[in-house]
C-alpha cells in the first residue's frame, strides 16, 4: 500500500486513489485529421519504463481531483506529485 | 511424570503456578511461563514430531520461531483446532491439549516411517522421474497418495468461530524486535520525543537477555542485565508516546514503510474471554523503521544430525536459563563458535554432565580454556562420523580427520548433543523491504546493504554481536531514526539519507571474539560415514539431495531450492538456507555471492487466515446497498439478486410459484395492465453549467444541441476506442442542466470518465458533475393503465399531448417534488417517477395503493429483462462486451453525424470498424418455440462441423417470453443483419444442436404503437 501525496490533500494511503495511466498524453484536438497510425499511437501506445514514470492518479475517495506524479518504477517511490497542467518538476526528474 | 530435569531454582517460569497439560493424550505438568517444548523437555520428552517426508522421529532443534521439527496441533474444541504450531512458541496454559502430527497410529510407532527405509529410492525430485505412467494416474492416484504420505497438520473442518480484529497504526519509529538492541533503540527514540511502536513475537520482552545465565551476564549501563531489562521495559510502558506490542510478529514489509503485524491476544489463555478478538492484524505506517530482529544460530550438518536430543546450543541455553530445564543429562557439544563454550560451562554448572566438546575448527582457542578449567575435554579439529539412537540420541562418534582418514575416533554415549554452527543475521524483513543484501566474507553472513525504504538495522541482524555492542548500536539507530522521523524538513518516503549498513562498521562495533563466523557448510566426513546429514529439517533435505541436484544441472540456488525443496517449508529455511548455500557453493566451486540467495517472502512465520480476513466476513464481507423501497420489497416476498453491491428485487413469487411462473405472470401484468418496478439503482449524474451541452456533445455520441428543455433522449457513451461503454436516458431539465442516467453497474465508472475528461482534457469548460444516484428514488410505472394510475397522484398534466414519449416534467406527486420521465424500458406506455430518496418508500406505497384498482403488479429485474428483450433493448455488459460498436448493437441511429468530434468518433472511422462482417446484434428464433437457448452458447453456420470450428457469434440474451408464447434470444452474429431468415445452429451441452432462425431483435410491437400510446 503506497503512500501518495495528493497535491491538494497531502499524504494519503493508496486505497484512496485510482491509477490513471501515463501522464502528459493530450487528446489530439482534431482526431479526424490523424492517420490511423497516429490515432492508434495516441490510443494504445504507452511507455513502460524501468525508472522514472510520469503518470496520472486520481484522489477518488478524497478530493476527487486528478493529478500527476513521477514514480520510480524500480522502487515504487514517488519523486514528486504535481497538479494537472503543471510541468513535471525537472529537479525530481533528474534526481535519478 | 517426574520433573527431575527441572533445575532447583532460577529461570523465568512461575514455580508457584504449576499447570497440567496433555500431549498426545498423556497428562504432564509444567509451569506458567513454560512453552510446550520446555515443559515436555522437563518431562523428558524429546520426541515431538515426525518429519515431513521420511517420517523420522524428531525433537526440538531450536527454542524459538525458527523451530523446524516440533510442530503440533492445538485443540480447544471441535472448531478451534490450530495445526502446525511451533511447540517452542506455544505458551503453556492450564488444560492445554496438543497432539503430534504426520504420524499414524502413534508418534512412537509410525507406519509412515517405512519411507525412511526406502529413502534411497525417493531422493529429491523422485516424483518428477517416477510415476510417469499411466499418465492419468498421476492426478487420480499418485499425487493424492504422495500428498497424504507427506505432510503437516490438518486444518479444522468447521468454520472458525473466533473474532479477528484489524487496525491501522501510525508512528514515527517502529522498532521490530525487543531484544537488547531493539529495547535500546526504542528507549533512545522515545527519549528523543518520537512516537514509538515496539513489537516482539515473544510474550516477554528481552530477546537474548531472557536466555542468559543471570550470574554470567555482563552489566548493562551499570545494572545487572535483568534489572536493566525490567527498568527499560517499565520506562517504555510508562511513556504515553510508546506502544508496546508483545506476542506480535512483524511478518510482512510493504512499500513506503507499511509493516504488517500479527498480534495474538488469546491463544495463551486457558479460557479466552468470548468478547476478545483472538488476533489483531496491524498495518503500521512508520516514518522510520528500526529492525532489531537478531540472529539465528545455525545447526551443523553431519551424518545423523536430526535425532531427538540433538539441538542448537543456544536452544539448550534458553531451556536451561529461561525455563529451568536441563535438556539432557549427558551432553556433547559440537561447535564452530566460541560462544557455545559458555553454554557448555553453564550446562556443566547446572549438573548436566558434559562429556566432550568437539570444536570443528583447528588450533587452540582461548574460549577452550574456560571449558577445560571446568573439566570438560576439548577435541579440536574434530568432526562427527555419526550418531545413534532411535527415538533419542544415545551416542555420537567423534573423530579427527587426517586427510580422508578418521583418527582418534571416540564413541561418546550421550542423550543430548549441542551444536553451534554460527549465527545467521535475520535479514528477512530487510530483504522483504527490497533492501540489497551484501555478503560479508569475514562474518560469513549476508548483511543489510543499501536500503530501499526508510529502515535501519541494529544489533545482531546487521552482524553486531555482543550485548554491549548491540545496546550501543540500538541506541544509536533509535535516536537517528527519531531525528529523521521528527525532522520538520522531512518529506516523502525515499530513503535518500539513510546510510547503508557497513559490515566493517559492524565488525568494529562487535566485541572482541563476539562474532565468530562459524561454518556454513557440511562438516567433512569420510565417504564411508553412515547416515544422512540433514540440511533442511522440515522438508527432509539432505546433503545428498543437494549433491544430486547440482549433478543434474541445477546450479542456481533458486533452481536447487525448487528441485530439492530446501528452504521451502513453513520455516522458510531459517536454520537451513545458509548451509544449503554453502554446500552448493562448495560443490560448484563458486563463491557464495555468485550462487545467489533465495528470496525472503512474507510471512516471516505463518499467520492464520482469520487474521487476514479480520472483520471482513459474513455480513461485513462487502458493503450492501439497498434502495429506499427495499423494506417494501422484502415485506412482499421479493427474491433478491446481487447487482454490484446492490440488492435488487428479482421477482415477487406468489404462493408456490417458481421464478418461471412468477416472471410469466409479472410480464403478462405489465403488458395487460400495469406494473411497478424499483429502478432506483440506475446511476444518475447531474451535469450542470453553461458549457453542459458542449460537454455532453463532446462525450456522448448524440447531438444534444437539438434536445429541447423538457425532453429526454437515449444516450450512448463510447470509449475513445469506439466501443460502447455505457448507455442511458439523458434528460435536459434546464438549458444548462442535464439529468444523465447510467446503467446500474456503470454509475461509478461513467462519473469517473466524465471527471477525467473534464479535469484533464476540457478544463476550460464550466461544468460541474454531481452523482445523484442515491438522492433520487425511481419508481417505474409501466403498462397500458399506468397513466391512469399516476394521473390522480400528480399535480401536472400527463396526457399524451402534454407529456409525450421521452417527455420530462417537474411537478409534485402526493405533495412530494418530482421529476417525471415518460420513458419506457418495457415497450409499454410508461413513466419513471423520480422523487427525493427520503420520500421513495412513501410515494411507492401511494402509487401501489392507487394502482390496485388498475391491476398493478410489482415486478422485478428478471421480468424487466424479459420485457426489454422482447423489444430488442440492449443491456450494456450483457449484449455488449467491450468489442461492440454502436452500429454492431444497432444503435447507429443515435449518433450525431454532423458533430465534428465526440469520444470514439475517430475510431469508428477505421475500416475494420465498418466491416460488414462484424458481429451484429440480431434476434434468434428456435425452430422449437419451447426450447430456450443457453446464454453464452456459440452460434455456428453448420449443424455438424469438424473441429476446430470458428463460431459465427454467441447468444447474449435468452428468455422464454410469456407474451409471445415462445422463446426469444439475442445474439451477436458475424454479418448478422445480412442473414435475416437464415438458419444457423446452436450446440448445447451434451452434443445436441438446435437450429435457429435469424430474425430482427425487436420481437414485439416493432412499430412502437404501445410505447407512444
Amino acid at each position: 500500500m503506497l503512500l501518495i501525496e495528493c497535491p491538494y490533500c497531502g499524504e494519503r494511503p493508496e486505497p484512496e486513489f485510482v491509477y490513471g495511466g501515463q501522464a502528459h498524453i493530450a487528446r489530439p484536438p482534431d482526431p479526424a485529421q490523424l492517420s490511423a497510425q497516429q490515432w492508434a499511437r495516441y490510443l494504445y501506445l504507452r511507455d513502460n519504463p524501468r525508472g522514472v514514470h510520469a503518470e496520472r492518479w486520481r484522489h477518488t475517495h478524497g478530493c476527487g481531483r486528478f493529478f500527476n506524479a513521477l514514480r520510480d518504477t524500480r522502487s515504487d517511490h514517488f519523486l514528486a506529485t504535481y497538479k494537472v497542467g503543471e510541468a513535471p518538476p525537472q529537479a525530481a526528474k533528474d534526481s535519478r | 511424570m517426574s520433573e527431575g530435569l527441572r533445575t532447583a531454582n532460577g529461570g523465568r517460569i512461575d514455580r508457584s503456578r504449576p499447570l497440567s497439560f496433555r500431549f498426545d493424550g498423556v497428562c504432564y505438568r509444567g509451569y506458567a511461563g513454560d512453552t510446550l517444548a520446555s515443559a515436555l523437555l522437563a518431562n523428558g520428552v524429546h520426541l515431538m514430531g515426525r518429519s515431513f517426508k521420511y517420517h523420522r522421529p524428531r525433537g526440538v532443534l531450536a527454542a524459538g520461531a525458527e523451530e523446524p521439527n516440533a510442530l503440533v496441533g492445538v485443540r480447544r474444541d471441535a472448531s478451534r483446532y490450530t495445526p502446525n504450531v511451533r511447540a517452542t512458541q506455544l505458551e503453556l496454559y492450564e488444560g492445554l491439549e496438543a497432539e503430534s502430527q504426520n504420524r499414524w497410529p502413534t508418534l512412537a510407532l509410525d507406519v509412515g516411517a517405512i519411507n525412511d527405509l526406502i529413502s534411497p529410492f525417493i531422493p529429491a525430485g523422485f516424483y518428477y522421474k517416477t510415476f510417469m505412467w499411466p499418465r492419468r494416474a498421476w492426478q487420480s492416484l499418485y499425487e493424492p497418495r504422495i500428498r497424504a504420505a507427506a505432510g503437516l497438520g490438518r486444518a479444522p473442518r468447521l468454520a472458525d468461530p473466533d473474532r479477528y480484529a484489524a487496525r491501522y497504526g501510525h508512528c514515527d519509529v517502529l522498532v521490530i524486535g525487543a531484544g537488547p538492541a531493539g529495547l535500546a533503540a526504542a528507549a533512545a527514540a522515545a527519549a528523543a520525543g518520537a512516537r514509538v511502536i515496539l513489537c516482539d513475537e515473544q510474550p516477554e520482552f528481552g530477546g537474548a537477555l531472557l536466555s542468559q545465565d543471570p550470574r554470567a551476564a555482563p552489566r548493562l549501563e551499570g545494572r545487572a542485565g535483568s534489572e536493566w531489562l525490567t527498568g527499560t521495559v517499565a520506562a517504555l510502558a510508562a511513556n504515553a508516546r510508546v506502544t508496546l506490542l508483545p506476542r506480535t510478529t512483524a511478518f510482512g514489509y510493504f512499500p513506503h514503510n507499511l509493516v504488517s503485524l500479527n498480534e495474538r491476544l488469546t491463544d495463551h489463555l486457558p479460557v479466552p474471554p468470548p468478547e476478545w478478538p483472538r488476533e489483531r492484524q496491524w498495518l503500521v505506517r512508520a516514518r522510520e523503521v528500526v529492525l532489531a530482529t537478531g540472529a539465528i544460530e545455525r545447526p551443523l550438518v553431519f551424518p545423523g544430525n536430526d535425532r531427538p536430543g540433538i539441538m542448537l546450543a543456544g536452544a539448550a541455553q534458553a531451556f536451561l536459563n529461561r525455563y529451568g530445564v536441563r535438556a539432557g543429562t549427558r551432553a556433547v557439544l559440537v561447535t564452530a563458535t566460541d560462544e557455545a563454550y559458555a553454554v557448555a560451562v553453564e550446562m556443566q554448572q547446572a549438573h548436566v554432565f558434559v562429556a566432550a566438546i568437539a570444536d570443528v575448527r583447528t588450533g587452540d582457542r582461548a574460549a577452550a580454556s574456560s571449558a577445560r578449567a571446568a573439566g570438560i575435554p576439548v577435541l579440536a579439529g574434530a568432526t562427527v562420523l555419526g550418531t545413534s539412537g532411535r527415538r533419542r540420541v544415545s551416542s555420537i562418534r567423534l573423530a579427527q580427520l587426517d586427510g580422508a582418514e578418521p583418527t582418534t575416533i571416540q564413541l561418546q554415549p550421550c542423550d543430548l548433543v549441542l551444536m553451534s554452527g554460527g549465527y545467521t543475521p535475520s535479514v528477512h524483513l530487510f530483504s522483504q523491504s527490497r533492501g540489497k543484501l551484501q555478503w560479508d566474507e569475514g562474518l560469513q553472513a549476508f548483511l543489510p546493504g543499501a536500503p530501499a525504504e526508510r529502515v535501519r538495522s541494529v544489533g545482531g541482524c546487521r552482524g553486531v554481536f555482543g550485548l554491549a555492542a548491540a545496546l550501543a548500536d540500538g541506541a544509536a539507530g533509535g535516536s537517528a531514526a527519531a531525528r529523521a522521523a521528527t525532522d520538520p524538513a522531512r518529506r516523502g518516503v525515499c530513503p535518500a539519507d539513510i546510510p547503508a549498513s557497513s559490515a566493517t562498521a559492524a565488525a568494529a562495533l562487535s566485541e572482541q571474539g563476539g562474532n565468530t563466523p562459524g561454518v556454513s557448510n557440511a562438516l567433512p566426513h569420510p565417504k564411508a560415514a553412515r547416515g544422512r546429514a540433514f540440511v533442511d529439517w522440515q522438508n527432509d533435505v539432505t546433503t545428498r539431495d543437494l549433491a544430486l541436484a547440482t549433478r543434474e544441472g541445477f546450479h542456481s540456488i533458486e533452481h536447487v531450492k525448487r528441485y530439492t525443496t530446501t528452504g521451502m517449508a513453513t520455516d522458510q529455511g531459517k536454520t537451513s538456507n545458509l548451509n544449503a548455500l554453502g554446500i552448493v557453493s562448495r560443490t560448484l566451486g563458486k563463491p557464495i555471492p555468485q550462487v545467489g540467495l533465495t528470496t525472503f517472502r512474507m510471512p516471516y512465520t505463518p499467520v492464520s487466515f482469520g487474521s487476514f480476513a479480520g472483520p471482513s466476513r459474513g455480513e461485513l464481507f462487502d458493503p450492501v446497498r439497498t434502495t429506499p423501497m427495499h423494506g417494501w420489497a422484502r415485506a412482499h416476498g421479493a427474491v433478491f439478486e446481487d447487482v454490484g453491491l446492490w440488492k435488487r428485487a428479482r421477482y415477487f413469487p406468489r404462493g408456490a410459484e417458481d421464478m418461471h411462473a412468477a416472471v410469466a405472470r409479472e410480464c403478462r401484468a405489465v403488458r395487460g395492465a400495469c406494473g411497478i418496478f424499483d429502478a432506483s439503482t440506475l446511476g444518475k449524474i447531474e451535469v450542470v453549467g453553461p458549457d453542459g451541452v458542449t460537454f455532453m456533445n463532446r462525450l456522448y455520441v448524440n447531438a444534444w444541441d437539438s434536445l429541447a428543455v423538457g425532453r429526454a433522449r437515449y444516450g450512448v457513451l463510447l470509449r475513445d476506442d469506439g466501443f460502447v461503454y455505457d448507455d442511458g436516458v439523458v434528460a435536459r431539465v434546464a438549458a444548462d442542466r442535464f439529468h444523465v442516467t447510467t446503467t446500474t453497474g456503470g454509475a461509478g465508472r461513467v462519473l469517473a470518465m466524465m471527471e477525467d475528461y473534464l479535469q484533464t482534457e476540457w478544463s476550460e469548460l464550466a461544468v460541474w458533475l454531481t452523482s445523484t444516484t442515491e438522492q433520487w428514488a425511481v419508481i417505474a410505472v409501466q403498462g397500458p393503465t399506468s397513466r391512469r394510475v399516476l394521473a390522480d397522484l400528480v399535480d401536472i398534466d400527463i396526457a399524451a399531448a402534454a407529456l409525450p414519449h421521452m417527455g420530462v416534467a417537474n411537478g409534485y406527486i402526493c405533495g412530494v417534488p418530482m421529476r417525471l420521465f415518460r420513458v419506457s424500458f418495457t415497450g409499454e406506455l410508461g413513466f419513471e417517477v423520480n422523487v427525493p430518496a427520503d420520500f421513495g418508500a412513501a410515494v411507492w406505497e401511494a402509487v401501489w395503493a392507487a394502482g390496485q384498482s388498475y391491476g398493478m403488479t410489482a415486478y422485478g429485474t428478471e421480468t424487466m429483462h424479459v420485457l426489454r428483450a422482447e423489444k430488442g433493448y440492449i443491456i450494456v455488459g450483457q449484449d455488449t462486451d467491450g468489442t461492440v460498436t454502436p452500429d454492431d448493437a444497432g444503435l447507429s441511429w443515435a449518433i450525431g453525424r454532423n458533430k465534428p468530434d465526440f469520444v470514439g468518433k475517430r475510431s469508428l472511422q477505421r475500416p475494420a470498424m465498418q466491416s460488414p462482417d462484424r458481429r451484429q446484434l440480431v434476434g434468434l428464433l428456435t425452430a422449437d418455440p419451447q426450447r430456450v437457448l443457453e446464454e453464452g452458447a456459440q452460434v455456428l453456420g453448420e449443424a455438424r462441423a469438424a473441429a476446430p470450428v470458428r463460431p459465427l457469434g454467441h447468444v447474449t440474451s435468452s428468455y422464454h417470453s410469456a407474451t409471445l408464447g415462445r422463446s426469444i434470444a439475442m445474439a451477436l452474429v458475424a454479418g448478422g443483419r445480412a442473414r435475416m431468415g437464415e438458419t444457423l445452429y446452436v450446440p448445447l451441452e451434451g452434443g445436441e444442436v438446435l437450429p435457429v432462425q435469424v430474425a430482427s431483435a425487436v420481437f414485439y410491437d416493432s412499430k412502437g404503437a404501445r410505447l407512444n400510446a
